[in-house]
This record gives C-alpha cells, sequence and structure tokens, in this order.
C-alpha cells in the first residue's frame, strides 16, 4: 500500500503506551487528546502484553501495527529493558520507532537505552503543564515531523 | 536572540554538504532557547575523522547529536550511518537522517541501518525547537559523566 505525499500527516497514528501506572496513563491520554485528535492510543500495562500486542497474539490478535511506541522502563512481568531488546531483535518489529518515555533520569538507565537501540529517551516531567508540552512534542516530531518506514506497517 | 536556558552547549555534528541548508539548520537552532555549539563538516570521510578525533579533529568536542545528510561526497550518509552504529563508542550517538529524499527505500534503509529518525529537508524551526528537547535527557548523560562514559 502506498502512502501519498502529503497524506502522512493527516492519516490517523497508532500509538502504543506501555505504561503501569494509571495516573499516567490518564495524564497521556489527555495530553494526546489535547495535541492530536487523530491518535489512536493503545495501552498495555505490562512487557509480557506489550509483545502479545506487537506480536498480535491472543486477545491482540487484530492489534494494529503501532507507527510509535512509547515505552516505561519499570513494568510488571517484563521489563521495558527487555521490552526493548525484545522489539529490537526482532526484523519485524525493529523498525518501529521506540521512545523510552520513564520516570528514571539516572544516566546508566539513559546510556542502557541507547545502547540497547531505543530511538530517544525521554524523562517525564512531574507538572502536568510540563508533561503536556513533551506530550506535544512527542506528537509535532515524532508523529507529524519524522518519517516513518511505511513498508514496515502492514496494514 | 533568546537566552540560552544554561548548562554547557548541546553539541550537534551536521554532516552536509551544502552551504545553503548549512545556514538554515544554523539559523534554526539559534532559535532555539538552547545553547547549542553547531559543529559542521561536508563529506563523509571528514564525519568518520571527527567522530574518532583523528587528524585534524583530534580535540573534536563528542557529538550528543548527529544530524546527516544521505547524498555526500567521498562517503555517503548511508555508510557513515553504518560505521556510526557498528562502533560500540559512537552507536548510542542519537543519528537523525536530514536529507532532501523523501523515496520510502531511502527511509526504510536509515531505520534498517538503525537511524533514530528521519527527516526531510526543510525542517521547520518548531521542529528543531522538539528536536532539541527530545534529545535533552541524553545530554544530561554526557554533562555528568563525558569521559567515564566515552573515554576509551
Amino acid at each position: 500500500m502506498t502512502v501519498k505525499a502529503g497524506a502522512e500527516s493527516q492519516a490517523p497514528r497508532e500509538v502504543l503506551l506501555v505504561e503501569d501506572s494509571p495516573g499516567d496513563v490518564r495524564l497521556t491520554r489527555e495530553a494526546f487528546r489535547g495535541a492530536n485528535r487523530t491518535v489512536n492510543l493503545h495501552v498495555v500495562v505490562d512487557g509480557v502484553e506489550a509483545l502479545a500486542f506487537l506480536r498480535r497474539e491472543g486477545v491482540h490478535a487484530g492489534a494494529p501495527r503501532p507507527d510509535l511506541i512509547l515505552l516505561d522502563l519499570n513494568l510488571p512481568r517484563k521489563d521495558g529493558r527487555e521490552v526493548l531488546a525484545a522489539i529490537k531483535d526482532d526484523p519485524s518489529l525493529r523498525l518501529i520507532p521506540t521512545v523510552i518515555l520513564t520516570t528514571s533520569d539516572a544516566e546508566a538507565d539513559i546510556l542502557e537505552s541507547y545502547a540497547l537501540r531505543a530511538n530517544c529517551y525521554l524523562t517525564k516531567p512531574a507538572q502536568w503543564d510540563a508533561f503536556e508540552d513533551l506530550v506535544q512534542s512527542i506528537n509535532d516530531f515524532w508523529l507529524t515531523r519524522v518519517k516513518l518506514p511505511h513498508r514496515a506497517r502492514d496494514v | 536572540m533568546t537566552t540560552p536556558s544554561g548548562g554547557p552547549p548541546l553539541v550537534v555534528l551536521l554532516v552536509d554538504d551544502s552551504p545553503s541548508d548549512v545556514r538554515l539548520t544554523q539559523e534554526a537552532f539559534r532559535a532555539t532557547d538552547r545553547a547549542i555549539d553547531l559543529q559542521v563538516v561536508d563529506d563523509g570521510v571528514e564525519a568518520m575523522a571527527f567522530l574518532r578525533r583523528e587528524g585534524p579533529h583530534a580535540t573534536a568536542p563528542h557529538p550528543d547529536l548527529i544530524l546527516l545528510d544521505l547524498n555526500l561526497p567521498r562517503m555517503d550518509g548511508r555508510e557513515v550511518l553504518a560505521h556510526i552504529k557498528e562502533d560500540v563508542r559512537l552507536r548510542t550517538i542519537p543519528t537523525i537522517i536530514l536529507t532532501t529524499s523523501d523515496a520510502e527505500t531511502d527511509i526504510l534503509g536509515s531505520y534498517e541501518l538503525q537511524a533514530n529518525a528521519y527527516l526531510t529537508k526543510p525542517v521547520p524551526m518548531a521542529t528543531f525547537e522538539a528536536l532539541v528537547r527530545s534529545v535533552n535527557d541524553f545530554w544530561l548523560t554526557h554533562f555528568q559523566l563525558p569521559h567515564a562514559v566515552h573515554g576509551s
């Protein structure tokens, strides 16, 4: 399926949010609603479910392929570092831009994430306004401006 | 002119052989609220010498971000990208392709070579602002332990 030039910025974006904190999920949903109403935000709450969603297994058999993955590091069942490593080791998943969005600003976590081939690392701000700005940035950069690898999407 | 928000400048290596595009990028970074140290090289061979601190680039600063055009003299951007992502000391530097091509083969090929992101020129200033905010956290890494992490 080819996408006409210029059509990309209007096409709905599928975003997978991997986040176990219900409060952060709600904040992210609200911030995306304010930034871009064409975003379909899919939420999974642990690392095992994240991989099942991406591999379209079980209840996720009909899941769309995400255009972008927002991944927290500290997750139940399988942590974000393992999920990141699994994504980047899988030829059918590794081209999906994967942005770490987490509370930690520890340099060990930042460096490890880039070593595991995260596309980008963002620390969640504590204040709502700053968080809203960050989601706006994510939308402006990753969902509007960045060219995404379309052939990796088998829509 | 906006006031930088403080802290050491973000070092950005721009690899681009078009003087007019280089000037546009310089202006766009000047419009952001972060102090940017923009280093420019105009071909792929010089890019690798800069990153490896060879010859005249022996004291080059370690970049926090690389903006890489694909079509370059001497060594093209695809080769530069491959070298960066194969080198354990360089592959953690976020490397963003910034080029004129919007061809699917170039986009896909770049992501396959582990480019962190792909942008087509021209890029609006607001995008550079968003970009600078995106690399904020990586900058913290270099600020805190630049030599311990990157010395070899």
